[in-house]
């Protein structure tokens, strides 16, 4: 194995650049390192002005996510030695706005997961006497694999409606709508049916899949929402058929 | 809901396309198409097609054929327009032309099949 | 422009850094394999709208008489609308197979808590075109 490999990350400084441009630095190619330990060997040993986030180093923070040759990636899942010879181009994650070097501003996402209202929505509370609600195992998996997203936005980076449409809102934010809906102790899928529903709240979706491809949990939001839209548009018929029917 | 939303519908209407479309089409444009004029399979006659068409679940079934599908190009159409072209300002000039073509396909197969002789 | 809550006003905010937003190129599905496969698989539709039109025109010259059927026929030997259609029949195949492929994940079925796998799904709704697709033809070639 070679003794290093080249990164080039985006650096971009707001009071001093109009635009990003790449830096290169030679890093040692240790067979256990991955992308973050490389950026985190730039920032204590080469550069210290490198400014990027991370938090766990264990792929369950989502913190870490930037563009590794062109690819949304979890920096700290990806091996060096898996782009041996290099370079590798590191960038920030894609279609979001960068705040500075590969650090992206979130806000847009975090608006869009509120608007969805995911936590449990009782139509009444269970008086604290009578216990928990209780879930059986099938009642779990309906929903499980939607609970496991990390908020880690990969998925919006590969999302090209997402870099196309404001008022997208993307696939976690739907997923994780639908992890809700499909939760048996929730009660609010008619509210979230209506915020989403309207145009372009899930409807920009055409199904391109990407977001599928990158997930690191695996969690299908492309899945989620096609499942999300069959589901609305049931809703349309009947209440077109049956209008006296409404919750 | 305040005003209701039609995109449900217009997604509905796509599925509903796409399955037509996916189910019946290749058989007809093989056959039609490419099997007949190039002599790999005896073409039905004139007569017998005749026959066929003067059944009404015929006529049924071609308008579904006819029908459907212009919707799922419409809808598919539409959005392939504002992603890949970018043009999704235009989109009152888009819908018009989409939904308009599709509504005026069905309407012309409508009228033939109605009056097949 | 963002649906954000950010301050959006045009004052000046002391500080507030200068965010860097890159404009989606209009060939944005030119420069990765998934995206193009996508853009292609959009398309097909021009060619099912391509299929309508060319059955309605079926119909009105099957409606018209012998003649005019005789002369629909003798326009799809020529070579121009075989390349069409051949192009479109390719096309075609890949709305059946993409959408086949795909449909399961926008149906879920659960038997007794387990999901029916995917292949699953997909392989019944290849079986049945297979069967519809047989009963057309023989409809036709009988």
């Amino acid at each position: 194995m070679a003794e290093t490999i080249t990164l080039e990350v985006a650096r971009y400084s707001p009071e001093r650049d109009a635009a990003p441009a790449f830096q290169s630095y030679p890093v040692p190619l240790r067979k256990d390192w991955v992308v973050l330990d490389a950026l985190n060997y730039i920032k204590d040993k080469v550069d210290g002005t490198l400014t990027f986030r991370w938090s766990c180093r264990m792929g369950i923070c989502g913190s870490c996510g930037m563009m590794v040759n062109g690819e949304p990636k979890l920096t700290c899942a990806t091996f060096l030695s898996n782009y041996a010879p290099g370079p590798i181009c590191v960038e920030p994650l894609r279609y979001f706005p960068v705040v500075r070097d590969l650090v992206i501003e979130m806000t847009d996402f975090m608006v869009k997961l509120q608007s969805v209202k995911p936590w449990l929505i009782r139509a009444e509370e269970k008086p604290l006497a009578e216990g928990e609600y209780l879930q059986t195992p099938d009642e779990l998996n309906a929903y499980k694999q939607f609970s496991m997203c990390i908020n880690c936005m990969l998925c919006y980076a590969a999302c090209p409606v997402y870099g196309l449409d404001p008022l997208f809102s993307g696939p976690a934010a739907i997923a994780l709508a639908q992890r809700y809906n499909l939760d048996s102790r929730d009660q609010g899928s008619r509210q979230r049916l209506e915020i989403l529903s309207q145009h372009e709240g899930i409807w920009g979706c055409t199904f391109v899949g990407e977001c599928t491809q990158v997930c690191p949990k695996h969690v299908d939001p492309a899945g989620a929402i096609q499942q999300y839209k069959l589901t609305a548009a049931k809703e349309w018929f009947k209440s077109l058929l049956m209008p006296w029917g409404a919750k | 809901m305040a005003k209701k939303p039609m995109e449900p519908f217009l997604w509905g209407l796509f599925s509903a396309g796409g399955v037509v479309a996916a189910f019946l089409i290749p058989v007809h444009l093989f056959l039609f198409g490419l099997a007949f004029p190039l002599g790999w399979l005896k073409p039905p006659s004139y007569a017998s097609l005749h026959a066929l068409l003067q059944h009404p679940l015929t006529r049924v079934y071609l308008f579904v054929l006819c029908s459907l599908p212009l919707f799922h190009w419409a809808h598919r159409f539409r959005y392939t327009l504002y992603d890949g072209l970018q043009i999704k300002h235009l989109n009152e000039v888009i819908t018009v032309f989409c939904y308009g073509g599709a509504v005026a396909g069905t309407a012309f197969a409508g009228y033939l099949l109605w009056n097949l002789p | 422009m963002r649906t954000s809550e950010v301050n959006r006003t045009t004052e000046y905010t002391l500080y507030h850094p200068r965010w860097y937003r890159q404009r989606v190129s209009t060939y944005w599905w030119l420069w990765k394999w998934p995206y193009l496969k996508f853009v292609l698989r959009e398309l097909s539709s021009v060619f099912v709208a391509y299929f309508v039109v060319l059955t309605l025109a079926q119909v009105r010259c099957l409606s018209a008489g012998p003649e005019a059927y005789a002369e629909f026929r003798q326009w799809m030997k020529n070579p121009f609308f075989l390349l069409l259609n051949g192009v479109s029949f390719i096309f075609v195949l890949l709305h059946t197979m993409t959408w086949f492929n795909l449909a399961p994940r926008a149906m879920v079925l659960r038997v007794r808590g387990a999901r029916v796998p995917d292949a699953w799904i997909a392989g019944a709704n290849y079986v049945a075109w297979l069967g519809v697709s047989g009963g057309v033809a023989w409809l036709l070639l009988r």
